[in-house]
């Protein structure tokens, strides 16, 4: 990990002076039309200053980007708390959080329809896998529709299942969950079968050495051996279910979430806006991953498999 | 009512011809009727509940709908295909995949760069990409370009991953043998190292090429001439001509399996020494 820490910088640090500069170039005739209308002229330093401050930019710059994250998370609630001084705490409370042109509960929107799409998408991939493991006519069957659904582009179909939903009276987060589901179940179902199917012949054959039921092969060897599989799957389903979630807001944007305001940003020109929304997405689901791989390796030391 | 017992009689007959077809000796055949009595069986028993309980075809239009609405609207069709296949996926995957294979190679040679990008690699691909489509429109205008620009953008991380993997499948033992033959980088990279790396190179094209579609259908939605699979999706969800939309979506199912059908096939062509591509069925 330390070994990887200078280069990681090293890149990192490369990347936002890459983004310093592309500012510079891709607002820069924005700038120059300013100064034609104003009758000035622009030295370099303040052509710079000018495309790195911009209100409506091409390309914000990382600050501006960040500024804009602090101020409709902290700052706002900093001022809505400020602002209701000498209210019940519970009102206070109330204010911060219920603020509806928070950053945060936009992500919380997300988050929950991410969360709930992605037990969903989970549950019905073991599910299926079990089934897929244990039926070899459902194997046959269901296992190349379970691919080829992967080929359809399913965030295509986001705007009409939700219209479709709204029509039949389900509105809210589960359209969106619906997304998130679908495309989080493919990576389970695969990674499932492939771990169900993971023990070797010789342990098989142990279990039958041993007389063990079908039931008993499933919960004492089939299962255990599974769970590396499932983590692997689930990193992947969890990151998709985030994308699944954020495609589904952006069709569905009265109800508020980080896809939505991505939208708003791109009827209002307001690029800040969409890259606060995308940073924070990608901070969610850098969040998200991560928290799954530590249930992982908690979860693998509980069971002794070698870290 | 009738209609849906009939639905039910179908399934338990698919059901039981699939296990039937489960019991018979192992074949070439057995997993692709299996599989097409399932899909079958599946669109017959749509058709059979949406007409028997009486869904408005505005929520879910019949199959034959469907298959009535695509015979009838093909030049539409044709012309969104061609906008949003042939000029926004084809044009970007061919850009992304090349700038990230070429980058690969780049990265390749540094050891520091590897360790440095791959981490980095890694975290932005299993970022929310596709939330980038905005932006991009914003500055390619809403043209193709930017739908090629949305698909660069989605496929090269996961491209790139891959291929640097791919970089390192090569044993030491293999790279000490040609240098024993006294090869050169060239050589080493055209006759070893990237054939060792094809497997993972596929894994990279088969992934991109389902990314790609998706990309390039999402960034119709914030913006696109009157013409494309992503905006005749959503504006036809809009006005709630469902059947036009599903007839869309079966173009769209089709292009993108035929798309990854035909990278699979190349793959097979190209690595049929490799283990996964061998004959016989694992278990």
């Amino acid at each position: 990990m330390m070994r990887n820490l200078f280069p990681i910088l090293t890149v990192t640090l490369v990347i936002f002076a890459l983004w310093y500069a592309f500012a510079i170039v891709l607002n820069k005739n924005w700038a120059y039309d300013k100064a034609v209308r104003g009758n000035y002229e622009l030295s370099f330093s303040e052509l710079v200053a000018d495309t790195w401050s911009q209100k409506k930019p091409r390309l914000p710059t990382p600050d501006q980007v960040a500024a804009e994250i602090w101020k409709s998370t902290g700052a706002a609630a900093i001022k809505k708390w400020g602002r209701s001084e000498g209210r019940p705490l519970s009102y206070r409370l109330g204010k911060v959080f219920g603020d509806k042109k928070s950053l945060l509960r936009h992500a919380w929107l997300t988050l929950s329809a991410t969360m709930l799409g992605f037990v969903f998408g989970t549950g019905l991939g073991i599910l299926l896998a079990v089934g897929i493991v244990h039926n070899k006519a459902m194997d046959n069957s269901v296992m190349p529709w379970v691919i080829t659904s992967q080929t359809i582009p399913i965030l295509a179909l986001a705007p009409m299942i939700i219209v479709v939903l709204n029509a039949v009276g389900v509105s809210g987060l589960v359209p969106k969950a619906i997304i998130s589901a679908y495309l989080s179940f493919f990576p389970v179902v695969v990674g499932m079968v492939k771990g169900l199917r993971s023990p070797d012949s010789i342990q098989l054959d142990q279990m039958r050495t041993w007389f063990a039921s079908k039931s008993q092969v499933f919960w004492k060897l089939r299962l255990p051996a599974s769970v590396p599989y499932l983590f692997t799957s689930l990193k992947i389903g969890v990151a998709a279910s985030l994308v699944g979630a954020i495609v589904g807001e952006l069709t569905i944007s009265q109800d508020g979430g980080l896809g939505a305001r991505m939208l708003q940003g791109n009827y209002y020109g307001t690029t800040i806006l969409i890259w606060a929304a995308l940073i924070f997405a990608a901070a969610m689901a850098a969040v998200l991953v991560s928290s799954v791989g530590l249930v992982e390796r908690i979860t693998k030391k509980r069971m002794g498999f070698v870290a | 009512m009738k209609l849906i017992l009939l639905a039910l009689v179908v399934w338990a007959l698919g059901w039981g011809i699939n296990i039937w077809i489960a019991r018979q000796k192992a074949g070439r055949w057995q997993s692709i009727v299996s599989a097409a009595v399932f899909g079958v069986t599946l669109v017959i028993m749509w058709e059979l509940i949406v007409r028997g309980s009486g869904v408005s075809p505005v929520i879910l239009p019949p199959p034959s709908m469907i298959y009535a609405a695509f015979i009838g609207s093909t030049d539409t069709l044709a012309a969104d295909f061609f906008q949003t296949f042939v000029k926004g996926v084809l044009t970007g995957y061919a850009m992304g995949v090349g700038a990230a294979f070429l980058t690969a190679l780049a990265i390749d040679r540094s050891d520091f760069l590897k360790r440095g990008l791959l981490p980095i690699g890694n975290f932005v691909a299993a970022l929310p990409i596709i939330g980038m489509a905005p932006i991009l429109v914003m500055w390619f205008g809403f043209d193709w370009q930017s739908k090629a620009a949305v698909v660069v953008v989605m496929i090269f991380f996961p491209m790139l991953v891959n291929t640097v993997q791919g970089l390192d499948a090569a044993d030491k033992m293999q790279k000490d043998l040609m240098r024993t033959y006294a090869a050169d980088y060239w050589q080493t990279l055209f006759k070893l190292r990237l054939p060792a790396a094809a497997p993972f190179i596929f894994n990279g094209l088969k992934i991109a090429s389902t990314l790609a579609l998706i990309g390039a259908i999402v960034a119709e939605f914030f913006g696109s001439p009157i013409v494309g699979m992503g905006f005749r999706i959503s504006t036809g969800a809009g006005r709630l001509e469902l059947d036009l939309v599903w007839a869309e979506i079966v173009v769209a199912a089709i292009a993108g399996s035929a798309f990854y059908g035909i990278v699979a096939l190349v793959e097979r062509k190209a690595t049929f020494w490799h283990p996964s591509q061998r004959k016989g069925r694992g278990r």
